[in-house]
């Protein structure tokens, strides 16, 4: 077996018994890195020295019998996480050079657990969009294809498409990604992977480049669902440098994933069916209650009546924060200034927030700044906060009939570069199902359950209540198990 | 609600972000447009007696409260040097900004 | 109930209506949000989290003792305390504003209405009403005048917590802007709640001034900004009064603008340029969830404050007998009425005033010290009073003693041992002294006799001469009426 081809899991238990060191597990990813990033596109910066070091250090540890729960697994970072002496670029041209002094909570605990980070992971720039065609390092490409079309590149989803694609080509063994509407979600079940949101509060966001604040939630990505328990394990947790950090004991969430979910009632939104959604992804989420009526569980029809109004509320709700989040990007302190001789303060501003930020980016903080200012403040921002309220309060009153929700992660399968590029909206259309959990700040997972016509990976999510993941990885794990994914990617480390 | 593009105009100005030709204000205003013709549709939402959410936690953050340094000590700072180590334009121990025009 | 105060234009009487907006830096170590000190005069940049600097990723942990001291300011302003309230950002763009934004509270201050009562110089007294009290960062620094072509930005000052405090527009007069001003800084400087400084910057006020004729409505207003004086605070609403006066008698309209205070020509002007009013967008700041206070610490708090000043007044009146005009007096710093505080203690406490006010603020004065750091401790000054009330010294003397006092440092019983200032009370010598003094004017004791009553004095005086004004005085008089008769 090639050394990419454990699980995280499974790392662990080799690395646990020698079978392979952290050297030569760190090694043969940082060699996948090399021979396939370069069409990937999947890091913005590779670590090489540094995850290195980190393994040999690993070793040693081992050796002396002080392992850590993540000891000597490599695993790439979201380039929105703030990472001490690493340059951190939330895939933007604004940040410049900018290399943090600190590094974020959510980081520095996969460190504190003895995790080798092999480099920072490629994004949608500032965490906006849906495709990783944002960045301002270029695209990610999904390491799969289809089947009929091999040489059409896809997209790997986003924002976080260099973590789904780092781990989904098994560049590495597990990736942190954000998710602020679907960010984690959509582009896991378009890769193959599994990722999971938790609930807003659960990890703290101390270091994270903020997008938007009430949303914005850290989370992992791996290629089981246990892995991504283990991986969220490490990463939550109370931080007293975040005020919005929950401060709530972390379960064993790995331990939870073998519960059975005999006698669990599963909610079916029956929002969620869209009008024209494709054959195929009605057939998977029939499946998926198929396989979980198998274990014992039971199936209930709900209603979430604010349903259709969860992709507008977001993009008037994240757009403000974001564009009060993002003037702080100005040329002042750190990153990009662009200044001509004889500007003044203002054009300064002006012309390096102009080269800096791309065009979606742009688009969202002009939205964000027109539904915040004088007169529209009501009837945007305050009203889709109102709205926000009535969706969270459809969740409150489904858990009242029912422990967990099962929809499609996405309404198709990933979608060709240059396909759906032309009007914003139509982009934002990609976050339908996922959206909702952020606004209401409930854990979100979602698992591969089948391949489409074309042999592309379509994923479930499962929804589950708040502080809860239990429950979701509970049901997370039955699904992953009955599907019994094994396809992979064309491209792929050990191909 | 429709932007003109004088709107447009004065949302980048707020927004410090310079719009160069008059092409890309056009085209952003017919972006923008699009977008806010689409959540235009939350009008219809009644919303009559809703508290709005604040914040992300869930439950609508009704027992969220603040929490609290709750020791008055100097924790931070004194990090002169990295504070402007990234600095595009420093001066001794200053940022330095072209000059604003009171 | 005094007439209103009134400005003469060129057609009339103009009244004044009045409101300040009072930024006042809280007392604490560290910042409102981050962990960084709030020393003023550190090196530039010295002060400084990535917090405050706005870095990426950085967020805001509120810090509980300002969150206190805001309390014990609205207790002290007898305010309304809001147990739930919320911050907000403020969103612009400046250089010293690192994040583009302020974190402030605009809809649901911490601090509700209040009020505050002035006393004018006429005795009158009078209610000001406060609007609200809220807490916000406080921003950096520019410097405009070290370079030619740049601004310099220094952060030691950003996200230093500030108390905002809206008066309602109750005040119709320079005076009264001025007396309220100085309640407000009294208020905070007995609470310890802000150091008051307005000339380091910790206590800065926006005046808001509309003129208007007896009996009418509200024109509009204009607010001149950042005046750091109470000085300046009159002057510029005579100013600003005055320009808008003849705006109007010259037919036209005042707009409603910022302006600021040129102390040098004593006039306003308009600040900047034609921009366009900030819009700030305010929203609810999503980081930070609502400041919820448990009535208990509110109580808690309550019972910790100290005595205030208009209590403190009324006691010394009502307890020490002083008139109005001394208790506010002694009143006006706390240092001052801690200094006579124990003076008075156990003496007559208007003696103690007298001494308080007048010699030792006259030696306060002509040293350049201060009550905190006194040329004359209040102990020793009490002692003095105690050598007074024993005899040992006249009160004349007890003068001479204080200035000696205040020269050397020494307590008083050393300096009337050294100098053996011991008021005379032996009668043998002053009926000695007496005797003399009468026989080497016996011409001036004839004129006496013969009716020329004021030469008494003049005979008390060469008596005192010959006992280098040791003697004590009382004895004198009596020992000179028995001898002439």
């Amino acid at each position: 077996m090639h050394p990419t081809d454990f699980t995280l899991a499974g790392a662990l238990a080799a690395l646990e018994e020698g079978a392979i060191s952290a050297v030569e597990l760190t090694r043969a990813h940082l060699d996948a890195i090399e021979a396939l990033n370069p069409r990937l596109n999947a890091f913005i910066t590779v670590t090489a020295e540094q995850a290195m070091a980190a393994a040999r250090e690993s070793d040693a540890r081992r050796a002396r019998g002080e392992a850590r729960p993540l000891e000597g697994i490599p695993l790439a970072v979201k380039d929105l996480f703030c990472t001490a002496g690493v340059r951190t670029t939330a895939a933007s041209r604004i940040l410049g050079n900018f290399v943090p002094p600190y590094e974020s909570t959510v980081t520095a605990q996969l460190l504190r657990d003895g995790a080798v980070f092999l480099g920072k992971a490629n994004l949608d720039e500032f965490a906006m969009g849906s495709s990783n065609l944002t960045s301002a390092f270029g695209p990610v490409e999904n390491p799969w294809s289809r089947r009929d079309d091999p040489e059409t590149k896809l997209v790997p989803g986003g924002s976080s498409g260099g973590s789904a694609a780092a781990v989904a080509a098994r560049m590495a063994l597990g990736a942190t990604g954000t998710d602020t509407g679907g960010s984690i979600r959509q582009p896991a079940a378009f890769c193959g992977v599994v990722g999971i949101k938790p609930t807003y509060g659960r990890c703290s966001r101390f270091g994270i480049v903020a997008f938007a604040s009430s949303l914005d939630q850290a989370g992992p990505f791996a290629r089981t669902v246990e892995d991504c328990a283990i991986l969220l394990r490490s990463m939550s947790g109370h931080d007293p440098k975040d005020s919005t950090s929950a401060n709530v004991p972390v379960p064993d969430f790995a331990a939870a994933c073998k519960r059975s979910v005999k006698g669990l009632r599963i909610g079916v939104p029956k929002e969620y069916r869209l009008d024209g959604m494709p054959a195929e992804i009605e057939a998977l989420w029939r499946q998926g209650l198929d396989w979980l009526h198998a274990e014992g569980a039971e199936t209930v029809e709900i209603s979430l009546p604010h349903t259709k109004y969860a992709l507008p509320t977001y993009y008037i709700v994240a757009p403000a924060e974001a564009s009060s989040n993002l003037a702080r990007y100005d040329g002042v302190r750190y990153g990009l200034r662009v200044e001509e001789k004889g500007d003044d303060l203002r054009t300064m501003y002006e012309r390096t927030r102009a080269a800096g930020f791309g065009a979606e980016v742009k688009r969202r903080i002009m939205i964000g700044t027109y539904v915040l200012s004088a007169g529209y403040y009501e009837a945007y921002y305050l009203k889709a906060q109102k709205v926000r309220a009535l969706i969270a309060r459809d969740f409150d009153q489904a858990w009242e009939k029912v422990d967990a929700i099962v929809t499609p992660a996405t309404p198709s399968a990933a979608f060709a570069m240059g396909e759906k590029t032309d009007d914003p909206v139509t982009m934002y259309l990609n976050d339908v199902f996922t959206v909702t959990a952020n606004l209401a700040g409930l854990p979100g997972l979602a698992v591969p359950a089948g391949l489409d016509a074309q042999g592309l990976p379509l994923g479930l999510q499962v929804i589950g209540r708040a502080f809860d993941e239990e429950t979701v990885f509970a049901v997370g794990a039955a699904i992953e198990r009955a599907a019994d994914f094994k396809a992979l990617p064309r491209v792929r480390a050990g191909a | 609600m429709s932007l003109d593009t004088a709107t447009v105009r004065r949302v980048a100005a707020l927004a410090r972000i310079r719009l160069e030709e008059e092409a890309e204000v056009m085209r952003l205003q017919a972006e923008l447009n699009g977008i806010l013709g689409w959540i235009e549709q939350l009008q219809s939402v009644d919303t009559e007696g809703v508290e709005p959410m604040a914040g992300g936690a869930p439950g609508g953050g009704a027992s969220a409260r603040m929490p609290m340094r709750e020791e008055d000590v100097v924790t931070d700072g004194g990090i002169r040097e990295q504070i402007l180590a990234n600095a595009p334009d420093r001066e001794g121990d200053f940022f330095a900004v072209p000059k604003v025009v009171e | 109930m005094s007439a209103t105060y009134t400005l003469e234009g060129r057609t009339g009487p103009w009244e004044l209506v009045i409101g300040l907006e009072v930024h006042a830096q809280v007392v604490s170590n560290a910042k409102l949000f981050s962990g960084a000190a709030t020393a003023f005069g550190a090196e530039p940049n010295t002060q400084v989290s990535f917090i405050d600097a706005g870095f990426p990723g950085m967020l805001p942990v509120i810090n509980r003792e300002c969150v206190a001291q805001a309390i014990r300011t609205g207790l002290g302003l007898n305010a309304q305390i809001n147990l739930w309230s919320r911050f907000d950002r403020k969103n612009y763009f400046y250089a010293d504003l690192p994040q583009g934004y302020q974190i402030s509270q605009y809809a649901h201050p911490i601090v509700g209405k209040g009020a505050v009562e002035i006393t004018l110089s006429d005795g009158t007294t009078k209610t000001i009403g406060i609007t609200r009290l809220h807490l916000e960062q406080d921003a950096g620094k520019s410097l405009h005048d070290q370079h030619p072509t740049k601004t310099f930005v220094d952060l030691n000052r950003s996200g230093i917590a500030l108390m905002e405090i809206v008066s309602e527009p109750d005040m119709r007069s320079p005076e009264e802007a001025g007396a309220y001003l100085a309640k407000l800084r009294q208020i905070m400087r007995y609470l310890g709640t802000c150091d008051g400084n307005m000339e380091e910057g910790s206590l800065r006020a926006d005046v808001n001034v509309s003129v208007r004729r007896p009996g009418e409505g509200y024109r509009t207003r204009c607010e001149v900004k950042n005046i750091n004086s109470i000085r300046f605070v009159m002057q510029a609403i005579e100013a600003e009064a005055r320009r808008q006066i003849a705006v109007w008698e010259e037919g036209g309209e005042v707009e409603q603008e910022t302006r600021l205070f040129d102390t040098g020509r004593g006039v306003t002007r308009s600040m900047r340029s034609k921009e366009e009013a900030h819009d700030y967008r305010y929203f609810p700041d999503p980081d930070l969830p609502p400041l919820v206070l448990d009535e208990a610490w509110v109580e808690e708090l309550r019972r910790g404050l100290p005595e205030l000043p208009d209590a403190r007044k009324a006691r010394y009146m009502r307890d020490f007998g002083l008139p109005a005009y001394d208790a506010s007096v002694l009143v006006a710093e706390k240092e001052t009425a801690a200094y006579y505080e124990e003076v008075a203690r156990g003496r007559d406490p208007k003696l103690a005033a007298n001494w308080v006010m007048g010699d030792l603020f006259a030696a306060l004065n002509r040293t350049k010290r201060t009550i905190e750091d006194p040329p004359v401790s209040a102990r020793d000054l009490g002692a003095l009073l105690d050598l007074m009330k024993d005899g040992t010294l006249s009160g004349k003397l007890a003068k001479e003693v204080f200035e000696a006092m205040v020269e050397t440092g020494k307590p008083p019983g050393a300096i009337v041992e050294e100098r053996g200032l011991r008021q005379v009370t032996d009668t043998g010598a002053i009926e000695a002294a007496v005797s003399k003094v009468l026989a080497a004017n016996a011409d001036k004791v004839a004129e006496y006799k013969a009716g020329k009553d004021k030469l008494f004095g003049f005979f008390v005086g060469q008596v005192m001469k010959a006992m280098q004004g040791k003697a004590n005085p009382a004895l004198v008089n009596e020992t000179l009426k028995r001898a002439l008769g």
